[in-house]
């Protein structure tokens, strides 16, 4: 099914002319975008900066002031199958009675559709991304005694689960251990080499270059967005932090701090 | 005593009321169950609430009492209290829970006044609607008894075939509306549910606590199980028993209301839950403490007279 949108260059997700408001103040002003096919791409902003509430809103959770969204050229509606979605970890209560292996299964639930209970099928689709995310061994395990790290790989297997070809992550790598924050990238770039396109709300900048092909720098607006080397410089992050940036030049690599 | 409530039993009319109790309690137990899981235990409690003046309005219009009037008042009351706590907590700063504070007293005030006034009319006398506060078994007949069993079976039904989508909804609707699942559908069917119950429920345990027989059950079944399916049954199967138990002394010592008696039932087991639940409940836990600390020492011990061992080599050694 990727073959066909990469012959015809049709971009995973279009963005234009964005706008959304909490009651009446908007947090994200006239946000316009393409994405382009198969990169991984770190959305860049201070808290606050509307970030999730773009992702939301994009995925039709949020209503919107105004804007349109297109996922391989057709509206997101008919296009959900394509779309995964891994939601920051604190919106969900962790004390749910139920078991890794079952969130996992719930990745499965559109494509079940109505009444339909989750099978034989779904239980090795289920585990087989619980493996991918080095988390077999916990399939069993009650949620709530997960750490956060492993918490975060479960929902990480559950986007897995939708098989989908474009991505979104709200804050994968916050909370984590170093050793989940590596099979995480080490996901997403195997994600990358099947062609998928992934987009990732990140906040660590010290690992931005080494992450993401393309970054996009938001803050309400869009301060600026394009591959990696050609956005991510000093300048224009001062654009979007403002003075809650602390940068440490080093030798011409500019180490950037967040200071949140 | 004993034989006393078995002799109460045999009545043919008891057998009736004690299965409408049960019912209700196995309904409120399986629908509490998700609503405890979306954090809306007060949801319940407010419906309750808010019932109240759509019952008496019900009356008022119609100077009969049936249970199916009564339902369709509660229920547009209902939803007039859930509009409001929307509209409230989308357009000023008051959260929801002090909104739902507010719609309850002021439903509840409203009902009260409305309640007085109908005992004061002539044909109050018979409306028996003062029962309706605490809620009493006996008062109940046998097409009530259907009633219950008809959404009873419409409840049980839809939890099961809809038990995957109610999951869903109540661990992540955020994830659920991204699916493409009508989020909002499903949680007015919820809505719906818990509406029903508490309608049905009023007559037999009481507007002041029919919530208590949604919450109840759900907060102890979640003490012995971590899934849901077991969680949901085991609510309803101890929503019945309280309905059953407060039903039983409250025909055998006649003066006690049901509601109540329901609600202490379910007050006994929650607190039995708390208790000995297996992993989650006191004991369990102390037990596991108690191990921990010996495994602990033990190691420790282990550990000193690993140290000694050496200690003694190397003197001897020196
Ligand atoms: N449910 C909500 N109601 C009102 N305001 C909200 C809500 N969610 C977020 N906001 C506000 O919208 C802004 C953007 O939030 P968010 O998208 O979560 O930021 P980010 O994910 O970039 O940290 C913040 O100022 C936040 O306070
Ligand atoms: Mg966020």
């Amino acid at each position: 099914m990727n073959q066909r949108n990469r012959g015809s260059e049709v971009s995973p997700l279009t963005v234009e002319g964005l706008t959304v408001a909490y009651q009446k103040k908007p947090v994200l002003r006239n946000v316009s975008f393409e994405v382009p096919e198969g990169k991984l791409i770190g959305i860049i902003g201070p808290n606050g900066a509307g970030k999730s509430t773009m992702i939301k809103a994009i995925l039709g959770l949020l209503p919107r002031v105004s804007g349109e969204t297109e996922i391989y050229g057709r509206p997101y509606k008919e296009m959900r199958r394509k779309v995964g979605y891994v939601p920051q970890r604190e919106s969900v209560d962790w004390d749910f009675p139920t078991n890794a292996l079952d969130v996992v299964m719930m990745g499965r639930y559109g494509h079940l559709g109505w009444f339909k209970r989750p099978g034989a099928k779904e239980r090795e689709i289920a585990m087989d991304c619980l493996r991918k995310v080095g988390m077999a061994d916990y399939a069993h395990r009650q949620i709530s005694q997960l750490s956060g790290g492993q918490q975060q790989r479960v929902f990480l297997a559950r986007a897995l689960a939708q098989n989908a070809d474009l991505y979104f992550m709200d804050e994968p790598f916050v909370g984590v251990d170093a050793m989940t924050e590596r099979a995480i990238i080490t996901l997403l770039n195997e994600l990358k080499a099947q062609g998928k396109t992934v987009l990732v709300v990140h906040h660590d900048l010290a690992t931005v270059k080494e992450y993401f092909d393309w970054v996009m720098l938001l803050n309400v607006e869009m301060v600026a967005y394009g591959p990696t080397e050609d956005v991510f410089t000093k300048s224009l992050l001062h654009q979007t932090y403002g003075g809650r940036l602390a940068v440490f030049d080093h030798e011409d690599e500019a180490i950037l701090v967040d200071s949140r | 005593m004993m034989e006393f409530s078995w002799s109460v039993l045999a009545d043919p009319n008891t057998k009736w009321i004690l299965m409408g109790c049960m019912l209700l309690g196995l309904m409120s137990g399986m629908i509490g169950s998700f609503a405890y899981l979306r954090k809306q235990s007060l949801i319940g409690d407010t419906l309750a609430h808010a019932a109240l003046p759509g019952i008496c309005i019900a009356f008022m219009l119609t100077g009969v009492k049936s249970l199916p009037l009564f339902f369709i008042g509660a229920f547009v009351s209902g939803l007039i209290a859930t509009y409001s706590i929307t509209v409230i907590t989308r357009y000023t700063r008051i959260k929801a829970d002090a909104a739902m504070g507010i719609v309850l007293s002021v439903f509840f005030g409203i009902g009260i006044v409305l309640l007085t006034q109908i005992q004061h009319s002539p044909n109050g006398n018979q409306s028996g609607l003062d029962k309706f506060l605490f809620g009493q078994a006996a008062s109940m007949i046998h097409s009530d008894v259907y009633l219950m069993m008809g959404v009873s079976a419409v409840i049980i039904i839809a939890c099961t075939l809809l038990f995957k989508e109610f999951k869903l909804l109540s661990f992540d609707p955020g994830f659920a509306r991204g699916l493409g699942f009508p989020v909002g559908l499903l949680e007015q069917l919820l809505m719906f549910f818990l509406v029903m119950t508490v309608v049905v429920g009023i007559q037999a345990v009481g507007v002041v606590l029919v919530a208590a027989l949604l919450i109840t059950p759900a907060v102890a079944a979640r003490y012995w199980t971590d899934r849901l399916g077991v969680m949901v049954v085991l609510s309803g199967v101890f929503g019945a028993i309280s309905g059953v138990i407060g039903t039983l002394i409250s025909t055998t010592t006649s003066n006690l209301p049901t509601g109540p008696l329901s609600v202490l039932a379910a007050t006994t087991v929650f607190g039995f839950s708390i208790l000995f639940a297996p992993r989650r409940g006191v004991c369990a836990k102390v037990i596991r403490r108690i191990r921990g600390n010996e495994a602990i020492r033990a190691s420790e011990r282990m550990r000193e007279m690993q140290r000694q061992d050496i200690r003694l080599r190397k003197e001897e050694s020196l």
